[in-house]
């Protein structure tokens, strides 16, 4: 089996809220010396799951494809040294600015200048812009099913059987191949890369392309290609004044908290 | 979008044959944006739909209605459907609830229309006659505001953000059958088996007090506190992402941006830090309560009362002052069964 990850390069998605900063002139986050980049949390979980498929069914090739710059080269190399075989990186100014249509049509061309693939993974959303649009977008564009919000996935003959994680309800979907799977947090904890793939992975091919590479002009990608204008990026504050309840036993506070409640008719 | 053409389509997603609640504010939003004029807001209902449900959407805010003749089979079954709607009444703007549904059908209408999509909205309005939708991003650290330059404007509204449109008795719409233009033999997906998960507490998107627990918790026990509290207060238990991934309590209880959204009266926060993926969750509770040993953590920032010091002193004080108060109301005359609220 042919899979396919795409994976982003984004902003930790936990560093604490107090280094966070938006540069509201530049509608960007201000970089600063505490930001630190790592592979997007559901991509790692992506990966993990193509792995799991590999180690079950055998004889499966795993190709990590992302956008993004050139430090996006960490993500990939964690991503090799995970078990990934080779890597292919859109990298070129003219992506700068994308949103996530131009970026899905500049993945699905790279999944189509690679041969295609018979199972194509993404994260549910990347947890940086949280937009959930790039997976969905990359099945219209090669035109084949879609399962979002995946927890695991079996492969029965030439179909796949997705267990789906809704909240609510765990749905079974069977696709036949070639399909897109995006995957949601409950397919749990990623491996650790092991030593002996780490030394392997300085060796596994990686290929840059350009828009060009892909048959796509620079007007096609990129903040040219763009469809969505952002107009403002900003932190909310909160207008709210916290009263701090004290006093000199936890029972004084609990009764003055309740009292106080019960007086606003909150509770 | 731009100029003052605005016709709205709202995508009315069933469940059990009523529509979803965030329905109701897509139409309340639509209702509000499209102006008095009647005939410009329409609804597509998307699922299995009762007989009165057309009319139910009609009440609340739509002035046509579109019945689709297309039983279940998911996003890949509606799509074609809606498409072939929005190519022929042609709205400026399409809005979904995000929902598991919502996330999945706007992204593909806005690839197969060739036009964009913005999802998980808070807010939209004309600014200089564009429509502006804000989302949060950065796991909720941060706010974009953004519009979209094709035509139509697709976008998902993120559940409990903005107010329904009350229901009218007196209003009056269209309604319009649909036939599919599906062939059925065509869909690839196949919905082999749907498991309710039993640990869902459905109460916990509709109570009126949500208690929720974090790290602070330090472990399950101070989840049966916290059930204690909220039983106390006809609430229900939420929890954040921490205290789910430690296993502490069912993954169902999380609030936040990759769990439930709610928006109660009362949300007390123990333990909790209040970080931005969380706040995502809980940021339009009408008012927070936080309890924390840590003076400077966020969650203070969000809270109208805060305690700072150990929680697993004060849920038991909590639990006992609460019970005396219920013990209290339970013999005042009127009140007898325990039902004083």
């Amino acid at each position: 089996m042919k899979i396919v990850v795409c994976i982003k390069e984004i902003l930790d998605p936990d560093i604490p809220s107090t280094v966070f900063e938006v540069d509201e002139a530049a509608n960007a986050v201000r970089e600063g010396v505490a930001l630190r980049y790592v592979i997007s949390p559901f991509d790692a979980q992506a990966i993990e799951l193509a792995l799991r498929l590999r180690d079950k069914a055998g004889d499966s090739t795993i190709s990590l494809i992302t956008l993004g710059g050139d430090s996006a080269r960490a993500i990939v190399k964690y991503g090799l040294a995970l078990g990934a075989d080779d890597a292919f990186m859109l990298i070129d100014d003219a992506f700068d600015g994308g949103d996530s249509h131009v970026t899905a049509r500049a993945l699905a061309a790279a999944i189509r200048k690679i041969g295609g693939a018979d199972l194509v993974l993404t994260g549910r959303q990347a947890a940086d812009r949280d937009a959930g649009v790039v997976g969905p977008g990359i099945a219209e564009v090669l035109d084949i099913p879609l399962v979002t919000f995946a927890a695991d996935v079996a492969t029965e003959g030439p179909l796949l059987v997705v267990e789906r994680a809704l909240g609510d309800r765990t749905e079974f979907v069977e696709v036949p191949m070639p399909a897109l799977v995006t995957v949601s947090h409950e397919v749990g904890a990623v491996r650790h890369a092991s030593l002996r793939e780490t030394m392997k992975a300085a060796r596994k091919p990686v290929t840059v392309w350009a828009p060009g590479d892909l048959g796509l002009a620079d007007g096609d990608v990129g903040a040219r290609g763009a469809r969505v204008t952002l107009e403002r990026l900003y932190v909310p504050v909160s207008d709210v004044a916290c009263e701090f309840v004290v006093g000199d036993t936890p029972a004084q506070i609990a009764a003055t908290l309740v009292d106080r409640l019960t007086a606003e008719r909150l509770i | 979008m731009t100029g003052d053409a605005r016709k709205w389509l709202v995508i009315a997603e069933t469940a059990e044959g009523r529509p979803v609640g965030v329905v109701y504010e897509a139409l309340g939003l639509a209702r509000s944006l499209a102006g008095a004029a009647s005939g410009n807001v329409e609804a597509c209902i998307v699922g299995d739909a009762r007989p009165d449900t057309a009319n139910d959407l009609i009440r609340h805010g739509a002035d046509r209605v579109y019945a689709l003749n297309s039983p279940g089979g998911g996003t890949e079954a509606w799509v074609a459907d809606v498409v072939a709607l929005i190519r022929e009444s042609r709205p400026d703007a399409v809005s979904i609830g995000h929902t598991a549904l919502g996330a999945e059908l706007a992204p593909r209408l806005a690839f197969r229309l060739d036009s964009a999509v913005v999802t998980s909205c808070v807010d939209a309005r004309f600014t200089d006659g564009r429509l502006q939708l804000t989302r949060p991003c950065y796991g909720g650290k941060a706010r974009e505001v953004v519009s979209i330059r094709t035509a139509p404007t697709i976008f998902t509204i993120k559940p409990k953000s903005f107010e329904p449109c009350a229901a009218d008795e007196a209003r009056r719409g269209e309604i319009v059958a649909r036939a599919s233009v599906l062939d059925r033999s065509a869909l690839r997906t196949k919905v082999r088996e749907v498991r309710r998960n039993p640990d869902d507490d459905a109460s916990l998107e509709s109570a009126q007090v949500v208690v929720a627990g974090g790290g602070g918790m330090k472990g399950p026990q101070g989840f049966e506190l916290a059930r204690r509290i909220a039983d106390l207060l006809r609430g229900a238990v939420g929890a954040s992402r921490v205290a789910c991934d430690l296993g502490w309590c069912p993954p169902s209880y999380q609030v936040g941006l990759s769990g439930k959204t709610i928006a109660p009266q009362l949300y007390i926060a123990i333990g909790i830090s209040g970080a931005g993926q969380h706040m995502a969750g809980c940021g339009n509770a009408r008012n927070i309560v936080a309890i924390n040993s840590d003076r400077d953590a966020p969650i203070f920032r969000f809270a109208r009362y805060g305690v700072v010091g150990d929680c697993h002193e004060l849920m038991p004080a909590l639990i006992e002052r609460l019970e005396a108060r219920t013990a209290t109301r339970s013999t005042e005359p009127g009140a007898a069964s325990g039902n004083s609220e």
